[in-house]
């Protein structure tokens, strides 16, 4: 066992745990946050998608002991004082998703993506979010949900 | 995946001396946890190179490009240095994988594993790069051996990888639709010493493309590689493409790449 210690959506966390731990596993498991979801388990769905010091990486493919020290944001730790994030009110205004399954990790990939490119077109949203599958292959809303959340993030 | 140790040195010394002859080096994890995960891979130990301040970082003097080990794709994608003295090498960067690869995996990690569809392989081959390691220099066309396959001993780590600034270079690849590895890529190089053609994804380990090499060094310009073909045997051949159609598709890339270069 290994002690890690990481700071998740602004709360500081320590725990005991195996090293073959993986971060969604830590973050779902340990400490029961059950917004980043779990799809292919093979680091190409992104559905498990979190930001790491600000950047988007699949938490299913990084060890829970490589997030020491970090700063770890979930699908949880978006929206402040009641008030959704604008990237998830974008989503809900445009019927970005139909499952629902894929939208926490599109969520936090689109947040990364608009921080990089606050103007993206069509073609940037598209090509930024190669790394996320939705299996309801709603694409044409999620597209237009990160454009009009881009928007109205003062893109 | 199976139980392993960890490890997570804060130097290079201290990194090497701690990995045994089970053991495996982490750098960005994203060939490897997989790897782990699928039990196609085991570790007695982990020795996590992320916390080795030296190995990261790019500087650029008039004549080259150094990047450390563990930097990741995503800061030379996006390194005005980089830009401005090889773009191609940047743009190679800004396609691999997608937007969560490029946060974590390390042109360290990526040309120790050598994989034959891999990008960096083509951009190191292509510009004469050396790779260097804690214990000498390896220049690229010794360094890639074959699938998986590298010049590296055991105990032998990547710290950094010079690459000389060429005169112009492009790199094109045809990305594999899923895993955007490149089912054929061509990293083109007008460089001091010649022109360069390095070619992944066709093979089992990137190779070079002399006879458009030669071609190119007389007339840098895609018409001088249009009749050049390449034989297909020996090539790989797997659902996504047969032998024949990634011979082709060498062909096309390297045109493109061609006009591409800046």
């Amino acid at each position: 066992m290994t002690t890690v210690s990481m700071t998740v959506n602004g709360k500081q966390v320590s725990a005991d745990i195996a090293p073959n731990t993986l971060l969604v596993q830590f973050i779902r498991e340990n400490l029961r946050l059950t917004g980043t979801h779990v799809g292919c388990d093979t680091s190409q769905c992104g559905a498990c998608t979190v930001h790491v010091d600000g950047d988007s990486v699949k938490a299913c493919t990084m060890l829970a002991v490589q997030a020491e020290g970090a700063d770890v944001t979930t699908i949880e730790g978006l929206a402040q004082n009641g008030e959704l994030h604008p990237m998830q009110a974008a989503f809900k205004e445009n019927h970005g998703l139909q499952c629902g399954f894929c939208t926490p990790g599109m969520i936090m990939s689109a947040v990364d993506l608009v921080k990089r490119n606050p103007n993206p077109s069509e073609e940037t949203i598209r090509t930024e979010l190669e790394g996320n599958i939705c299996r309801c292959t709603g694409y044409h809303n999620i597209v237009k949900s990160v454009k009009a959340a881009a928007e109205n993030m003062g893109g | 995946m199976y139980s392993f140790d960890y490890e997570r040195p804060s130097g290079i010394n201290e990194a090497v001396s701690a990995i045994g002859e089970d053991d495996k080096f982490l750098a960005g994890g994203q060939t490897l946890l997989p790897t782990l995960k699928l039990r196609l891979a085991q570790a007695d130990k982990l020795v996590d190179l992320g916390g080795i301040a030296e190995l990261k970082g790019i500087s650029v003097n008039d004549s080259e490009v150094t990047i450390g080990a563990m930097t990741r794709h995503v800061d030379v994608a996006d390194s005005a240095d980089v830009k401005s003295a090889i773009p191609a090498l940047s743009f190679l960067a800004s396609h691999i994988g997608d937007a969560q690869v490029r946060n974590r995996g390390t042109i360290g990690g990526s040309i120790s594993n050598n994989d034959p569809a891999a990008d960096y392989p083509a951009a190191l081959l292509g510009l004469g790069a050396t790779v260097h390691t804690n214990k000498r220099s390896i220049s690229a066309d010794d360094f890639f051996v074959d699938l998986f396959e590298t010049a590296l001993e055991e105990d032998e780590l990547v710290t950094k990888v010079t690459f000389p600034i060429p005169e112009k270079a492009g790199y094109a690849k045809f990305p594999n639709p899923a895993s955007r590895y490149a089912l054929t890529g061509v990293f083109v190089a007008k460089t001091a010493n010649g022109v360069r053609v390095a070619v992944t994804g066709a093979g089992t380990c990137v190779f070079r493309q002399t006879d458009m090499e030669a071609a190119l060094s007389s007339n840098f310009a895609a018409d001088a590689i249009s009749g050049i073909k390449t034989e297909s045997s020996g090539l790989s051949a797997d659902i996504h493409a047969s032998a024949e159609y990634r011979a082709n598709l060498i062909s096309v890339m390297a045109a493109r790449a061609v006009k591409a270069a800046s």
